[in-house]
């Protein structure tokens, strides 16, 4: 059935199942390739995205609970000036990076409500988003970095 | 996975110049015979290069990365050694992914291969190139080569004359290439790009979330798969109410695939395809199918583990004929006799799942014309087994290598490129049939089917028993091993600095596990189980453990003739050329880094220090770690010191630094939290609540990075960095609290991070 919800700004109807999690709306109905899919369970952050301004994970949020304005990684800006995408790229960050969509999302987030984490503020807000690759101590770094340029 | 230290030994390389229309040239390096060839059938009737650099009219540079990415860096790494050698700026290359071809030679992400194998050829091909724009630029102007310079990509000439590569491009095209290996290398001290810290070639796409990953791959026209196997190994599809899937909304196709164990290795399954890959996904839930289980199903772990138990009473047996990949040195029963004291300790290391983030995926298309088009993640691809798979000809596919989420190992396997070759063609064949235009096919496994379905890193269960004398030497070690497809550690340290050592392995049996590479193959859990007896022996000695490992290494006992069993996998002794110095050479660095002489003694009490090293995939790591034990079993890395000796050059510290971060922070999750288990022939462990990676709050609070840069060729870093990150922990919470870690993961004793 039909459903309703904005995306980046952009109010966008698609016709899925009621029960179909946003993040496969998201990749496979309006081909929007950027928030991933890691576990299904909402045990790793790779699909984080926001609504209303708050991290979700979008694979286990049906899309007919959608009821407010969806930014992506697509969205968060449209250059990647973002503070936390700058930082992510100045302090080379990524390994394999399928996280890091996911990871800048948390961090954005975080920073909107936060200009100035602690380490233990940086813990808890990021703890869902797994690193494989392990760059943890870049992303903590990062998002100092971003918190001092807000 | 062994490790070359040159490779470029008996090659006959040269180069070929080829004009481009609309200007330009492209220079190919051509490399003669080599390993590798036959997996992709006969070798190619003419020659073609094996790497292409392009020097464009307007001045900017291609250059192909021709090996799979999987967040090594190697997509960098391998241009930067060009570029340097070019001596053209790195915001004038352009890098460009090579889709498979044979005339790339070997396209393999693994065994921290990628630098050594290529790291001389790569200077040559640069340094090659940038010799014919300088003989163009003399014969242009007349001078002697000599009186040339060269930078960002511009040749200087003195007199205020200068001159683009690329306006030299025609002029180089027309030149009769140089002996690639007459040309003059660069003073490494000259280096521009290597050594620099250069960012990752795709960070921008990655934080703007565009599409580069194997899992974003989406030909026009694609549908999604999903494929539902026997959660036991081995199990095959005896029916299945395929008919009642079909006919749900959104579903497309659904059919069986036969199982194909003796061609492309195919496992049985129900393929479902529909326009998405969630809708294809959710009819597994109404998926009915009657299995054939096969004989895998009366394995369960805890069988494995009764039957090492039992088979430890044969521990002091010594390995019959003298075999590959045991040991029998000097005499250790007898030396056991004679010893001062003799220590034994049982250790146990479970399987690992691999777990990259991004789930197991492979796109392709079978097209009307009979032929294969496949966009893969493989770290080791090739077109052979899909082609089976698929019933047609290796040279009726064609492969595209994307980046892909993770590899860690998992990707050498490529049952994914194997399943999606047999869907693809079932789904176009029934299109056709029809009436209807083939179409692209995804197939996506889910997490759960990730953790199902792996290549499992080994078990291993280690049976110790060392001697010491009354000074505190070692004088004899032994290791037991009942197998499990396990390392045993034939050839590892301490052998060949201790008087008698044995190291011997019989089978566990039936044991039908797939088993196979995880990142650090051969020393990823031995590392633990060796350097954690190591510290046993340090502590029963009365020694400093830091000195004690010091002192072994400085008393090498030359072996009394050429024994069985050498030639281990990367790691170890005998197999890669072990260098007590360089190994020393860590340690010292370490103990310097953490101040370890001095912070030693003052441990105890909840604050513990550890250290361990490692050979490993001809690299040398040692850590130490600082660490707090707070009671209840929770424990905190603090801070964290690493050496590193890869050999002379780091071509990128930035990837470097990372990536032994992260093979430390990786070393974590084996420790603490993960573990396979087998019930009834099937994984029990479905998805990351059962299989936690450590997290955000456990990352220590800082890790300290030194390369210790010896003169000996530049090696790989993806690999050595995690296997002594494991002992080094646990050793720390000895210190720390008393109790020895023999077990992993250590959450069954009641361990947490804090």
């Amino acid at each position: 059935m039909p459903y309703t919800f904005t995306v980046n700004g952009t109010s966008t109807t698609v016709d899925t199942p009621e029960d179909m999690p946003l993040l496969w709306v998201l990749r496979d109905v309006l081909k929007m390739k950027g928030t991933k899919f890691g576990c299904g369970v909402g045990a790793c952050g790779a699909c984080t995205v926001h609504i209303d301004g708050r991290a979700v994970r979008s694979c286990m949020t049906p899309v007919a609970n959608v009821s407010a304005p969806v930014t992506t990684i697509e969205g968060l800006s449209e250059d990647g000036s973002h503070p936390v995408q700058q930082a992510w790229m100045e302090l080379d960050v990524p390994q394999c990076g399928y996280c890091q969509a996911g990871q800048i999302m948390s961090a954005a987030a975080l920073l909107a409500n936060n200009s100035d984490p602690s380490d233990a503020d940086i813990n808890t807000a990021m703890n869902g988003n797994v690193c494989r690759c392990g760059t943890y101590m870049r992303i903590r770094e990062a998002i100092h970095r971003a918190a001092a340029s807000v | 996975m062994k490790a070359n230290t040159d490779t470029t030994l008996n090659r006959r390389t040269f180069i070929k110049v080829t004009s481009l229309t609309g200007g330009g040239v492209a220079l190919g390096l051509y490399v003669g015979t080599r390993e590798g060839r036959s997996q992709f059938g006969p070798p190619p009737p003419a020659p073609t290069p094996d790497v292409y650099i392009t020097i464009k009219p307007n001045n900017r540079f291609t250059i192909i990365a021709k090996n799979p990415e999987t967040g090594q860096g190697i997509k960098s790494a391998l241009p930067m050694i060009i570029a340097d050698e070019l001596d053209v700026d790195w915001n004038q290359v352009d890098i460009q992914q090579a889709d498979l071809d044979p005339k790339y030679g070997r396209q393999i992400e693994g065994g921290s291969t990628a630098i050594p194998s290529n790291y001389t050829t790569m200077r040559q091909v640069g340094a090659a190139a940038r010799a014919m724009v300088l003989e163009a630029a003399a014969d242009l102007w007349n001078v002697p080569v000599d009186q040339l310079t060269t930078a960002s990509g511009v040749v200087h000439g003195g007199l205020g004359r200068q001159a683009t590569y690329g306006s030299l491009a025609d002029a180089v095209s027309r030149l009769e290439p140089p002996d690639i290996t007459a040309v003059p290398l660069k003073d490494p001290a000259d280096f521009k790009i290597v050594g620099q810290p250069v960012p990752g070639v795709e960070n921008f796409q990655m934080v703007t979330g565009q599409p580069i990953y194997s899992i974003d791959v989406e030909p026009a026209g694609m549908l999604f798969a999903a494929y539902h196997k026997c959660p036991v190994f081995g199990g095959v599809v005896e029916s299945a109410n395929v008919d009642e899937i079909r006919a749900l909304p959104g579903i497309q196709h659904a059919f069986v695939v036969d199982a194909d164990p003796d061609g492309s290795g195919r496992a049985s399954g129900v393929a479902i395809v529909a326009d998405n890959w969630w809708v294809a996904n959710n009819a597994r839930q109404q998926l009915q199918v009657d299995w054939d289980e096969g004989p895998t199903a009366v394995e369960n772990t805890t069988r494995y583990n009764e039957q090492a138990a039992s088979l430890s009473s044969r521990a002091s047996e010594a390995p019959a004929g003298g075999g590959r990949g045991v040991a029998n040195i000097g005499d250790v029963e007898a030396a056991f006799a004679d010893a001062d004291q003799v220590l034994e300790a049982e250790y146990y290391f479970p399987l690992l799942s691999h777990a990259p983030l991004e789930p197991m995926n492979s796109t392709a298309h079978f097209k009307e014309d009979g032929t294969l088009e496949i966009w893969s993640p493989s770290q080791i691809p090739g077109l052979a087994n899909p082609a089976r798979s698929a019933g047609i000809e290796n040279d009726a596919a064609t492969m595209h290598l994307v980046r892909s989420g993770g590899g860690f190992g998992r990707r050498l396997y490529s049952e994914y490129d194997i399943e999606v070759a047999a869907i693809a063609r079932q789904v176009s064949e029934e299109r056709m049939e029809a009436g209807l235009p083939t179409v692209p096919v995804k197939l996506l496994w889910t997490r759960e089917d990730d953790m199902h379905f792996d290549m499992y890193r080994p078990a291993g269960y280690h049976f110790f028993k060392a001697g010491l004398d009354a000074d505190g030497r070692l004088t004899a070690f032994r290791d037991f091993v009942p197998s499990v497809a396990s390392v045993v550690p034939a050839n590892e340290f301490p052998r060949g600095f201790v008087s008698n050592f044995m190291a011997n392995s019989i089978p566990i049996t039936p044991f039908s596990i797939p088993t196979g590479a995880l990142r650090a193959p051969s020393t990823n859990g031995v590392s633990f189980v060796m350097q954690s007896f190591i510290d046993e022996l340090a502590v029963a000695a009365g020694a400093d453990p830091m000195q004690f490992r010091l002192d072994l290494l400085a008393n090498p006992v030359p072996e009394p003739q050429p024994a069985g069993g050498r030639g281990g996998r990367g790691g170890g002794f005998g197999g890669g050329g072990f260098n007590a110095s360089r190994a020393a050479g860590v340690l010292e660095a370490v103990r310097r880094m953490s101040n370890w002489d001095a912070v030693y003694p003052t441990m105890g009490n909840g604050r513990g220090i550890g250290c361990a090293f490692q050979f490993a995939h001809a690299g040398y790591v040692a850590y130490v770690v600082d660490l707090t034990a707070e009671g209840n079993g929770q424990i905190r890395v603090n801070n964290v010191w690493s050496a590193v000796d890869i050999g002379r050059q780091i071509i990128n510290p930035s990837r470097s630094r990372n990536l032994v971060e992260g093979g430390f922070i990786e070393a974590m999750s084996h420790m603490m939290d993960w573990e396979i288990t087998i019930e009834g022939g099937a994984v029990v462990q479905n998805n990351f609540p059962e299989y936690q990676p450590t997290r955000m709050a456990h990352a220590p609070s800082s890790i300290e990075v030194e390369f210790v840069l010896s003169d000996n060729s530049p090696t790989g870093l993806g690999e050595p960095s995690l296997p002594p990150a494991i002992p080094a922990i646990t050793n720390a919470v000895f210190n720390a609290t008393g109790e020895r870690i023999r077990r992993l993961p250590m959450k069954h004793d009641g361990y947490r991070w804090t």
